[in-house]
């Protein structure tokens, strides 16, 4: 298949959130963000809690990511997430009562719990969808 | 012949047995509708992972993860999904039925199986029968990622461990509506994909390394699989409910209509003997 564009697919365990071609993509990684271009070398990566930008044209749009993972073959991108959400789609309202949630319990809680790791996870996610919405 | 208010009485009881099962038909229904919705959206996810893990078990070793690992299957381990709530028909039957060949096939002196139940038919089922699990949880009719993934963790610790040498799940897989099959697959070992003659592997980019990956998203597709199970089995769980219910608001129908007819006839002889009784008293009278 020759072409210049890259088939972006996105899904999350409970629905497809994403189906288009773009022309570039940049997706965080855990090790760095990375970025992909068509004709791409086969690769296989964890995309951790972030942003994803994909290009069309010259308009770039924001996807915020959790943890997932990132299969990127030479016209194609396929990136399976815990939980993805286009950037109009954040219910910021909802984010930021997440966000308090959280930085209560942190509070509550001794980093030498369990439980403070999980919070932090999703302060981070909370934190995340919050910068991803103000775009 | 039965008595006037019996049969008043019966027709009633079956009148209010079909108001409830039209109720259950319509819930039945809408969240039929859900589900549905919720397994078509988890679909692709569920293939995707399935494609890029199948994929994957082309290109790396079986030595290098323990999950791909395959070994003489001794031991094996069975997983049944049914539903909490009964109603619905020859679903949970089904199920148990289909587990209980699988039970007795590779029950053997040199293969034994053990046991694993989701949701409270399947659980009671085998209690009584005297089996213990090695996990037991609940189905109340909705899931989610995380109860998938806490089913899954126990699994994979057992087949890592060496416990069990394979992983089966019976199941209810969900068609439409009106059709579901019961399904027993094997979750353990992964089956790597075929490859057509004139294709061959292409090596990967690994990041972070190969290894990591792969102890990260094995685990993750096993959670998929079983989530996509539940949302099958809940989706005909609905969707058995449903036709069930359907048949039963019939066959109530039928019934009354069936009674009604008794009644009548009941009621039009009281009403002749009664008439006989005044006339042959008029007559003795004269």
């Amino acid at each position: 298949m020759e072409s210049d564009k890259i088939r972006l697919k996105i899904a999350s365990p409970y629905r497809e959130v994403l189906d288009v071609e773009v022309d570039e993509v940049i997706a965080p990684g855990e090790e760095g963000q990375f970025g992909v271009l068509p004709g791409h070398t086969p690769f296989l990566a964890t995309v951790s809690v972030g942003q994803l930008i994909y290009r069309q044209g010259n308009q770039m749009k924001h996807v915020a990511v959790s943890h997932g993972y990132a299969e990127v073959e030479y016209h194609q991108v396929i990136v399976l997430l815990d939980a993805a959400e286009l950037s109009d789609e954040i219910d910021v309202d909802r984010a930021e009562r997440a966000r308090q949630r959280a930085e209560g319990r942190l509070a509550e809680i001794s980093p030498e719990e369990k439980d403070y790791f999980e919070e932090m996870a999703a302060l981070d996610r909370a934190m995340n969808r919050i910068l991803v919405a103000k775009i | 012949m039965a008595n006037l208010k019996d049969i008043r009485k019966r027709i009633n009881s079956v009148k209010s047995t079909q108001q409830i099962t039209k109720a259950m038909q319509m819930v039945a229904a809408s969240k039929l509708k859900k589900a549905q919705d919720s397994v078509v959206q988890a679909r692709p996810y569920a293939a995707k992972m399935s494609d890029v893990l199948a994929s994957l078990a082309v290109r790396v070793k079986p030595g290098k993860h323990p999950l791909l690992e395959r070994r003489e299957e001794k031991k094996v381990e069975l997983l049944v999904i049914t539903s909490d709530r009964g109603l619905c028909g020859g679903f949970n039957t089904n199920v148990t039925k289909a587990a209980d060949i699988f039970l007795k096939e590779r029950g053997t002196e040199d293969e034994s199986v053990l046991l694993s139940v989701v949701g409270r038919k399947a659980r009671d089922y085998y209690r009584r029968r005297g089996w213990e699990f090695q996990t037991e949880e609940l189905n109340p009719g909705s899931t989610s990622f995380s109860q998938a993934e806490a089913i899954a963790r126990p699994v994979i610790d057992r087949y890592v461990e060496g416990e069990v040498d394979a992983v089966y799940v019976a199941y209810t897989d969900f068609q439409s509506a009106m059709t579901q099959t019961v399904q027993v697959k094997r979750l353990l070992p992964l089956e790597p994909k075929a490859l057509a003659e004139d294709e061959f592997p292409v090596e990967y980019l690994y990041e972070p390394s190969e290894g990591a990956l792969l102890a990260d998203i094995i685990p993750r597709y096993i959670s998929t699989q079983i989530f996509r199970m539940l949302l099958e089995s809940i989706a005909s769980e609905h969707g058995s409910r449903m036709t069930a219910m359907d048949s039963a608001t019939n066959n109530a129908t039928e019934m009354t209509a069936k009674l009604t007819l008794i009644y009548n006839r009941a009621r039009q002889a009281a009403i002749t003997t009664e008439l006989m009784e005044i006339v042959s008293g008029a007559e003795a009278l004269n």
